[in-house]
């Protein structure tokens, strides 16, 4: 059940993502941000978080829950620390895809050449 | 000899072409004209370490294999025209400092043949020169680096864009006889009709094709049967049929009309809505019509580059996308 419902999340979230690059004038770039931005409000009330519970990876594989991983750091650093807590706290869950997205990056580089 | 322009365009008379050289991709090879290229790489590098020196290759392979077949050296040609879709065009003045010769480099993104043909034919009806070259290349890693996305990002494209050509066309232009001769050329004005889509140039470039066509009859006094067949340069499928439209709401009458860009591949080719870049209607109209014309399948075509002339800096400023088109037509000689 848990599969099923996972893949029927996170494939509606990718349908609609389709359905604005083939309908809009967007680029991958305008939908990606406002994916992130989504997920991000999506966090208010903690909204994501009864979605991951219900989807599971179907919610946590999606780029939405970059937005709601930084909204959560951000807002666990503010509680102990204040406002500057918001700067400090941002990417401290997303920190490890991001590094690892820089990482990796570099590798595929440097072993790889882009064909056509 | 002088002359003068009747409205946008010249009538000439003593303007032929020697010979011709053409290199083309592995895709444009599969498609249905591969065989009358004179050369074919199997990918994009071709043994260069970058696709920008793979497609300097292909403009020195091009111009090569067109001074050979004219048994030419390089200092015969007294002047040599040309342009591609790089930033400076790179592929073109790189090489240009191999050639010993002045180079003149032109830019009208696709529609570039066209103004590298008319720049030499008008020097050569004046009788300044007497032989001369115009050349064009296009490569499609690094034209889609330069107007939308590098290949490597693996974007999916969009169902109305167009996919750039690769490979190399030069052509000798001489005062002397010969058996396929340009009979006119048409600077084609830039038009703008509010296009914004980088993913749809074959939309915005029908009008400005459209207009050179006009100006074309209108200046030289002919309607479109005086030609065998009229060719636009790289509209692709929907472009051209905006082209009919436009010349069916127009009532213009013609015999046969066709777009270099749906030639250049065969219809499983995964290539969208056709081919474009500068090359396009070069290895279709030199490559392939050329040709036809020396076996006496076609006396007089028309041929219409169209370039949109694109800069992603501008589009991201929100401005729209001027188009041009200039047109040359080609006559087997009496």
């Amino acid at each position: 059940m848990n599969y099923i419902m996972s893949f029927l999340f996170c494939g509606f979230v990718c349908v609609i993502a389709q359905l604005i690059y083939e309908y809009t004038k967007l680029t991958p770039g305008h939908i990606t941000c406002t994916f992130v931005v989504i997920g991000a409000f999506l966090d208010l009330f903690h909204f994501y978080d009864t979605l991951v519970k219900i989807f599971h990876a179907g919610a946590l594989l999606p780029i939405t829950s970059f937005g709601h991983s930084l909204m959560h750091g951000a807002m666990h650093m503010t509680e102990e620390y204040g406002v500057f807590g918001l700067a400090m706290g941002m990417f401290d869950l997303t920190a490890a895809g991001i590094s690892s997205a820089i990482l990796f990056a570099f590798f595929v580089a440097i072993i790889f050449k882009p064909r056509s | 000899m002088s002359f003068h322009f009747s409205g946008n365009s010249v009538s000439l008379n003593n303007v032929y072409i020697e010979s011709v050289g053409t290199t083309a991709g592995l895709l444009e090879y599969q498609g249905p004209l591969g065989t009358y290229f004179d050369k074919y790489y199997l990918d994009h590098y071709h043994g260069n370490s970058s696709y920008e020196q793979a497609e300097i290759e292909m403009l020195s392979d091009a111009i090569f294999a067109c001074l050979n077949k004219a048994k030419l050296k390089k200092d015969d040609i007294d002047l040599y025209f040309g342009g591609d879709l790089n930033n400076q065009l790179t592929a073109c003045y790189y090489h240009a400092c191999h050639l010993n010769k002045p180079f003149i480099g032109l830019y009208s993104a696709c529609a570039t043949m066209g103004l590298a043909l008319a720049n030499a034919s008008i020097l050569l009806e004046n009788q300044n020169i007497n032989k001369a070259m115009a050349c064009t290349v296009s490569h499609n890693a690094t034209a889609e680096r330069q107007f939308r996305y590098p290949i490597e990002y693996g974007i999916q494209r969009k169902n109305t864009s167009t996919f750039t050509a690769t490979g190399g066309c030069a052509v000798c232009l001489s005062s002397q006889k010969n058996k396929v001769r340009i009979s006119s050329v048409t600077l084609g004005k830039v038009v703008d009709m509010n296009q914004y889509d980088a993913n749809d140039m074959g939309r915005a470039m029908a009008p400005a094709a459209f207009d050179t066509y006009k100006q074309h009859m209108k200046d030289l006094n002919i309607d479109g049967t005086y030609y065998d067949l009229i060719l636009t340069g790289d509209l692709s499928n929907y472009g051209k049929s905006i082209m009919e439209k436009l010349l069916k709401d127009d009532h213009q009458k013609y015999n046969q009309y066709n777009d270099c860009g749906c030639l250049l591949y065969n219809k499983d080719q995964n290539v969208y809505q056709g081919g474009s870049g500068p090359v396009c209607s070069a290895l279709v109209s030199f490559g392939y019509i050329y040709k036809l014309m020396l076996e006496g399948k076609y006396k007089r075509v028309l041929i219409l580059t169209t370039g949109a002339l694109l800069n992603p800096v501008m589009t991201n400023q929100k401005l729209s996308i001027p188009c041009v088109c200039h047109g040359y037509a080609l006559e087997v000689s009496e």
